[in-house]
């Protein structure tokens, strides 16, 4: 292929590229019509998928179709992340729209033949709802996507990201071609401020003005970082956009350059991330070979680099400063604002940062226009928000809805609600540097602003969900464990302080809390949050402060009355033999690791509370619910 | 820059430079605000959090020593947030540090102890983990004790901006992070040039040099402002000194020309000052006063003369030669342990009263 | 701190000056040749930071510094295969301190250290992305989800070398 000259001839390899997708729908696009006779088997690629075997699945199915002679009828492509990774390996058939779930590679043959060939749906790979029971055979139609809102991830499951031409076909590159052609980079910064996009990385700030300061600085040369270091436990949308659309990233990273200024961007991607580098790896060299990138892009005369950069394993490093200091080869150490990044960031030249989720998002604003994005979500929080939905949730996936939903609407009707009839307690949103909320807040909508307003953050996206069976105080522990040792130890109230609050809350969960801890807890949170030199610093109490402030009488209970009332953290409860239940098995005893349990066959046990190590492989292996903890 | 801005701190109106730190335009109009890890010498860091000031419409405290002034800033340098935020960080490097003031070399001279002072901050407020770390006394001139290092990066900076080596970095991270040097050997082993830097900006007992350890509080040193003799530069050292022998040197802060730093040599190197072969007095060959010839290859024994005697000896056989074999027989040779001015003397010398151009230098020492 | 680095192998440095001369022209680019160093060598051996130091001109305590601040970069000797066990929120909540436990026990190694015959090496990461197959644990680069303590010991003592 040669470079893509201009804008005709971008119109050209786009009427090229449609039938590649003409079976396909994307969710409340256009039904396109089908190719007769001519089917696309989706599998998905995804981190997630990968694990649970979907490459294995994919050989089966083309084993399958080469046996059967159909090779030229039914196309097999690797998707990136369908989102709903609990039930992957995923496989969607088209033009059908079916969802095949938790496929092994032994169900292909039958795939093949039964669908492939027969049209005949095979009821036990749908979805089947956890409660009603019920079947959704048609993708977009299951309630887990049927609620959601997909721009950032409208090709996410839906293109093959190793082609571009596949990407092209969903109109990529036409803001870029629209951009650099008919527009001024002033005119570009107009339409993503009047667009009222809010950066996706956690903070909020308004992207076009961001860009509009780095626009006007007059020192040059002007860089561009996308950060795509997304190191919440739990949360994985950057590398979802990455893995299934890269493309959209990179055009909206050249938008920005051209908007800026920039003569150069950097992606730096967690290492942890292997197939979302490996795909921007693919990406890039396809962008360079169609001429999206390099000189004189699209006959506009503007020239545009993008280098990719692993990080190296810290999570500090998502903080921007502390990322440009690791592009740097420095310690990611983050540096006092102002000056900001605009100002003075990569090389202490003019810098723009932002999320993969907001350069993802600009082509489309660009093409679409700004009033079209403030068409979805709130007034002040415009679009989309995208989460990651983990913890005891039924529905463990990404996800993508508009801004100002409900908290509840997303955990019960594209979460499925709590698994095994529990109790929902909190949902912690903004990550391990965010904070939870109680069910009285689930009415709570998703915005920037008023999370913030209800005690938790917005952050990159991570949402986890706990229910009745979750300690509040060993959960705020685990986040504390989590950001005091991923401190970089710069500041004082960080490396120090981080380290004493956890102290306080061991002791906490340890059953030696004194009175006084509570205030200790207030005091020493209050300060970090004033004292710090970043936001890990300034969050690393969120979580702690957030479960106090909601679940006080949970911490009360551990200090006045030495009891854990979820009965979870260590020190505070005992393992017990319901001797009425007991039947003497011996099960117990043969699995306790510590050697705690004593007792002769068709004998009561008896738990020995000094020996025992609270693991609960116990209660796990006991078949007669002979055990229980106190 | 040089456009002004006005800012308002505790109430107080005053005019600042843009490119200005809220720490400098503070300082310049006499308003005192603490700092801990910034050091006028250096790059301004943030990392110690004492010089924390209250800003209007700033979401959290921000550090005056980093933060650049602009027109209309309202500052509050000693608010009750302030206040508990900087007690707050000194309770923090206190409980993680050995309160041994009373053995302690720094004691007296130490910036940490002078802080916990001035806040009243006593350091058993947490009994957390602390940490234990080996003292490196591995060189002969500096003992490097990690336990009583705040990491506040002055000697990092100090190795990087002002002797340019780059020996000293922060190793590992959070809680555990460290100074260390080199790939994490010992100060010995490392390409560390002991020019003591480290040691004259560390504002703790962390870096302390080896000959001075247990020879006096500083209040029981007399100082002695000198100029180093080493070298030409001219380097302001600061003598201690106790029963008449130095114990330490230090640079003299703001010293025009090394601003408090020095080489290796003007710091550690003056132990020759009290050595029992150090010459006090001219002397001269015995045969030389009483005016004689030598005699064969002995050139006879030393006599102690005063300098009057030596120097119209010297006067006397530099003109009997030039005399005897004309100008050019005599060469000068001159130290670079003289200052500019006596040199420029010795060539005055050679050229115009010897009358040669036979005159050259040690170059470095 | 102040360790004897005498168990450092003599190492063949040919392939790292390969490394060092593909970076040596980009600007900072310490990170990615500390990585590809990793790489060839498993670990970034004292000999190789030298070496780097040296060609690149980066004084020795800087790359220490970069090297032990990110937990990425591993300055001891590791074993022949790297098991991981994801301790993200949803591999935690799942059991993954119990997977740590029984792995430890059985292969006679803590976490962040090798077994005495270097053919393990046990880590302890935080979130892989694989939340929906929590526990997960990643055995060189296979991921293994839903893991169950007692297969899973039985899984590794099976590798082979």
């Amino acid at each position: 292929m040669g470079k893509v000259a201009n804008l005709e001839s971008l119109q050209q390899v786009y009427f090229e590229a449609i039938p590649l997708l003409a079976n396909r729908r994307a969710q409340g696009g256009p039904a396109e019509k089908p190719l007769n006779g001519k089917c696309d088997v989706l599998i998905c690629g995804g981190t997630g998928c990968v694990a649970s075997s979907s490459r294995d699945v994919r050989e089966a199915l083309l084993v399958e179709i080469e046996r059967r002679g159909l090779k030229e009828d039914i196309r097999v492509i690797t998707t990136g992340c369908h989102g709903f990774c609990a039930k992957g390996p995923l496989v969607v058939v088209y033009p059908q729209e079916v969802l095949y779930c938790q496929v092994k590679a032994s169900d292909a043959p039958r795939i093949v033949s039964e669908t492939l060939i027969g049209k005949q749906i095979l009821e036990d790979l749908v979805y089947q709802h956890p409660q009603s029971k019920e079947r959704f055979p048609v993708y977009h139609e299951i309630p887990f996507y049927r609620h959601q809102l997909r721009l950032s991830l409208r090709n996410c499951g839906l293109i093959n990201p190793e082609d571009i031409r596949e990407y092209i076909a969903r109109q990529g590159y036409f803001a870029l071609g629209k951009a650099l052609t008919q527009m001024s980079p002033r005119e570009v910064i107009e339409v993503v401020k009047d667009s009222g996009l809010r950066g996706r990385g956690g903070a909020g700030f308004v992207t076009g003005i961001k860009w509009e300061i780095t626009q006007r600085s007059p020192i040059r040369p002007k860089y561009l970082v996308c950060n795509a270091d997304e190191g919440d436990p739990g949360a994985f949308m950057d590398r979802s956009i990455l893995e299934g659309d890269p493309h959209s990233v990179l055009e909206g990273m050249i938008i920005a350059g051209y908007a800026i200024g920039a003569e150069a961007g950097y992606i730096y991607c967690r290492a942890e991330y292997p197939l979302a580098i490996q795909r921007i790896k693919i990406a890039l060299a396809q962008a360079y070979e169609y001429g999206f990138l390099g000189e004189n892009i699209l006959g506009s005369g503007f020239s545009f680099d993008i280098y990719l950069r692993e990080g190296a394993g810290a999570f500090v490093c998502g903080e921007e400063t502390a990322l440009l200091a690791s592009i740097e080869g420095r310690r990611g150490e983050p540096r006092p604002r102002p000056p900001f990044p605009s100002v003075s960031g990569l090389w202490s030249k003019p810098t723009n940062v932002n999320n993969v989720k907001t350069y993802g998002l600009v082509p489309q604003i660009i093409l679409n226009g700004a009033e079209w994005f403030r068409g979805f979500g709130t007034p002040n929080s415009p679009g989309t928000a995208t989460f990651a939905l983990t913890g005891k949730i039924n529905n463990i996936g990404l996800i993508e809805v508009p801004m100002g939903i409900t908290l509840r609407e997303i955990i019960y009707d594209l979460g499925g609600g709590i698994p095994k009839g529990k109790a929902f307690k909190a949902v912690q949103t903004g990550g391990p540097l965010g904070g939870c909320l109680p069910a009285e807040a689930l009415d709570t909508p998703v915005d920037f602003d008023s999370l913030v307003q209800a005690g938790a953050t917005m952050g990159s996206g991570g949402m986890i969900v706990v229910d009745e069976d979750t300690c509040m105080v060993e959960f705020a522990k685990y986040f504390l464990t989590f950001a005091s040792a991923e401190s970089c130890g710069k500041c004082v109230p960080c490396r120090i302080g981080g380290r004493r609050l956890l102290e306080v809350l061991n002791r906490i969960s340890n059953g030696e809390g004194k009175p006084e801890d509570l205030d200790e807890i207030e005091y020493i949170s209050r300060n970090m949050k004033e004292a710090s030199l970043c936001a890990l610093g300034q969050l690393t109490p969120g979580p702690v402060v957030a479960s106090l402030r909601f679940f006080r009488p949970e911490y009360e209970a551990h200090i006045y009355e030495r009891k854990c009332p979820a009965k979870v953290c260590k020190g505070l409860i005992t393992y017990r033999v319901i001797e009425e239940n007991c039947t003497g098995c011996m099960v117990c005893k043969r699995n306790c690791p510590a050697g705690a349990i004593s007792g002769e066959k068709r004998q009561v046990h008896y738990i020995d509370p000094n020996i025992c190590e609270r693991c609960g492989i116990c209660i796990e292996v006991c078949k007669f619910d002979a055990i229980m903890i106190e | 820059m040089m456009e002004k801005a006005t800012i308002t701190i505790d109430g107080r109106k005053i005019q600042a430079r843009y490119g200005q730190t809220i720490l400098q335009a503070a300082r310049e109009h006499g308003i005192y605000i603490p700092v801990l890890c910034d050091h006028p010498a250096l790059p301004p860091e943030g990392a110690c959090r004492i010089c924390l000031v209250e800003i209007e419409r700033q979401r959290t405290l921000q550090p005056a020593c980093t933060f650049p002034v602009s027109e209309g800033l309202v500052i509050y340098t000693h608010s009750p947030k302030v206040i508990e935020a900087r007690k707050f960080s000194l309770e923090l490097l206190l409980s993680d540090h050995p309160l041994d003031c009373m053995t302690c070399e720094a004691t007296g001279n130490c910036l940490l102890q002078d802080l916990a002072y001035e806040y009243g901050v006593t350091g058993d407020r947490y009994q957390g983990e602390k940490h234990q770390y080996p003292i490196d006394a591995s060189n002969p001139f500096i003992v490097v004790d990690r336990n009583k290092c705040i990491l506040c990066r002055r000697c990092v900076r100090a190795c990087a901006y002002i002797n340019g080596v780059e020996a000293i970095s922060v190793f590992y991270r959070g809680f555990n992070a460290y100074i260390g040097f080199g790939a994490d050997s010992t100060m010995q082993d490392s390409p560390c040039e002991f020019c003591g830097s480290c040691v004259e900006v560390c504002p703790t007992g962390a870096l302390w040099p080896k000959m001075a350890i247990g020879k006096g509080r500083p209040y029981q040193l007399q100082k002695v402002q000198t100029v180093c003799a080493y070298c030409g530069v001219g380097c302001q050292i600061e003598l201690q000194v106790r029963n008449n022998r130095i114990v330490n040197v230090v640079g003299v802060e703001n010293a025009p020309v090394n601003q408090g730093f020095t080489c290796v040599k003007g710091r550690f190197g003056n132990d020759f000052v009290h050595h029992p072969d150090r010459l006090t007095r001219p002397r001269v060959r015995k045969y030389l006063l009483e005016g004689g010839k030598r005699e064969g290859k002995e050139r006879g024994e030393w006599v102690e003369v005063d300098w009057d005697t030596a120097l119209d000896l010297v006067s006397r056989k530099l003109v009997e030669i030039r005399d005897t074999y004309g100008s050019d027989s005599i060469g000068v040779l001159t130290s670079a342990k003289c200052t500019n001015e006596e040199n420029y003397l010795m060539n005055k010398l050679a050229r115009q009263l010897i009358g040669t151009n036979n005159i050259d230098h040690c170059a470095r020492l | 701190m102040n360790r004897t680095l005498d168990d450092d192998p003599a190492i063949d440095l040919k392939p790292l000056l390969e490394i060092i001369d593909e970076y040596k022209n980009q600007r900072g680019a310490v990170i990615p040749v500390l990585q590809r160093t990793q790489e060839t060598y498993g670990y970034l051996p004292k000999p190789a930071l030298k070496e780097i130091s040296k060609r690149l001109r980066i004084p020795l305590s800087r790359l220490q510094g970069v090297a032990t601040f990110y937990a990425q970069f591993h300055l001891k000797r590791r074993g022949r295969h790297l098991i991981r066990v994801c301790d993200g929120t949803a591999c935690h909540v799942k059991g993954a301190t119990k997977l740590v436990n029984v792995i430890e026990e059985n292969l006679e190694l803590k976490a962040g250290g090798s077994s005495p015959d270097y053919k393990y090496s046990l880590e302890i990461v935080y979130c892989v992305g694989s939340c929906g197959l929590a526990p997960v644990v990643i055995v060189d680069d296979r991921v293994v989800g839903q893991a169950e303590p007692d297969k899973l010991v039985r899984q590794l003592k099976r590798i082979e070398d």
